[in-house]
């Protein structure tokens, strides 16, 4: 029950303790898809799953996440999915399709919100949002740009979005802004290439101060246009640091496919799994776990979904896990660098689609 | 006002509801309490009770009675 996992705080258990409370989840999970979603239950069969011989989350069989692009898998009747979430692609990519009922929609918004407290606290924050308000309206926009600011409306005392719909800044926003929340901690969301180009950039070229040290700048989607651009991550953060003054970085990685388990930046850099989920890296030629510090395939484990079977999967990322139970900022759990996307595998980090968009215009 | 009264007031006038349609209502069950209304709800109740919500509150205020539920239980707000 995902109950179980509400008694700790997200990065409270050390291996052992998480990989006894993830495995139960994860195999009642299988059996769960097993029975209710045929696809996957074939899959099972195709790579003969014995439930009993499952000792760790290792040896969970892992579903590759292409499938998603092919197949409509579901694990609910079709009558109880309330939203259909998308996958970023530019025009003839294909798309991930994951059904979402309301039970899992819930448990998705409960998970994040959990993991986001850890970092910036439980009280609710105003929140600047880099991005343009049409983002909600514009359903061929909403893909996960749109449901990462959705889910984190939650979490925020108020809004504003400070891009116009043709993404440039909208400087009285950031005036009132600032006016009604001063000298106090606040929130700036966006994907990594629009906070690059049209906040940051935007805010040097017109050399508009504003204090921003008390901010978390939380971002997502994707680093590999900025670093075509020469902007590393180190970069990132000393020019707007330098610039708008902001101390706080919270990068994340997540996919749409497993909504809700994000991966955090802390202080130190290191991209986080909590309680809720876990990476595996496997090797790229035989699929074996590599130990920490290798490159491999990301496989990554969560205990959230509930309406199609997507609680282990082989991702087209690569990454390493860096080490486990001992980051210095003192989470426990794995922590883990992504490298990107495989060599042949699609263009399809958020960022790096809309990113694509901008370019071609 | 009572209490229940600005409470299925914030209802009626964020969801755009009859007073009749409050008892068993539902989060996603009509077109405007989808997540963006929710929010818009959530505000409504603050402002009403000037309190100011958390967040597991409000993803758990899944249903009007459940509202009540949890406004009495964690924001002292009797019913």
């Amino acid at each position: 029950m995902i109950d179980d996992f509400y008694k700790y705080n997200p990065y409270e258990l050390d291996r052992s303790d998480k990989n006894q409370l993830l495995t139960n989840e994860l195999v009642e999970l299988t059996e769960f898809h097993n029975n209710r979603c045929p696809e996957y239950a074939n899959f099972l069969e195709a790579v003969n799953y014995k439930k009993n011989s499952v000792n760790s989350v290792e040896d969970i069989p892992f579903f590759p996440v292409r499938l998603f692009k092919e197949y409509d898998l579901l694990s609910v009747k079709r009558e109880d999915i309330f939203k259909v979430m998308t996958s970023s692609g530019t025009t003839g990519q294909s798309v991930s399709k994951i059904y979402v009922d309301k039970e899992t929609a819930m448990i998705q918004q409960k998970v994040m919100i959990r993991i986001l407290s850890d970092y910036w606290g439980k009280k609710r924050l105003p929140m600047i949002i880099v991005d343009t308000p049409a983002v909600l309206k514009d359903r061929q926009m909403f893909t996960a740009r749109g449901a990462a600011i959705l889910g984190l409306q939650v979490a925020a005392r108020e809004m504003v979005y400070v891009l116009n719909d043709d993404m440039s800044l909208n400087n009285e926003k950031l005036d009132a802004f600032f006016e009604k929340y001063p000298d106090q901690p606040f929130i700036i969301f966006g994907f990594t290439f629009m906070v690059w180009k049209h906040f940051y950039q935007e805010l040097k070229r017109n050399n508009h101060k504003y204090d921003m040290n008390k901010a978390w700048l939380m971002t997502g989607g994707g680093w590999k246009k900025l670093e075509a651009d020469a902007v590393s991550r180190e970069k990132f953060k000393n020019d707007i640091n330098e610039i708008c003054g902001i101390k706080h970085f919270i990068d994340h990685y997540g996919m749409v496919e497993q909504t809700g388990c994000i991966y955090a930046e802390c202080e130190y850099g290191h991209l986080h799994a909590s309680i809720f989920s876990d990476v595996i890296i496997r090797d790229f030629k035989d699929f074996s776990v590599c130990s920490h510090g290798r490159q491999g395939i990301i496989q990554v484990v969560s205990a959230l979904p509930h309406s199609y079977p997507g609680h282990s999967l082989l991702t087209e990322d690569e990454g390493i896990v860096l080490g486990e139970d001992d980051c210095p900022c003192g989470r426990k759990g794995k922590y883990v660098k992504i490298i990107g996307r495989m060599q042949n595998a699609e263009l399809r980090g958020c960022s790096d689609t809309y990113a694509d968009k901008y370019r071609r215009t | 006002m009572t209490n229940l009264e600005k409470y299925n007031q914030a209802f009626i006038e964020t969801l755009e509801v009859a007073k009749e349609q409050l008892e068993g209502l539902e989060y996603q069950q009509i077109a405007n309490w989808d997540s963006v209304g929710h929010m818009t709800l959530i505000a409504a109740i603050e402002d009403a009770f000037d309190i100011m919500m958390d967040t597991d509150d409000i993803i758990d205020l899944s249903s009007y009675e459940k509202g009540k539920e949890i406004l009495s239980a964690n924001y002292d707000i009797e019913f």
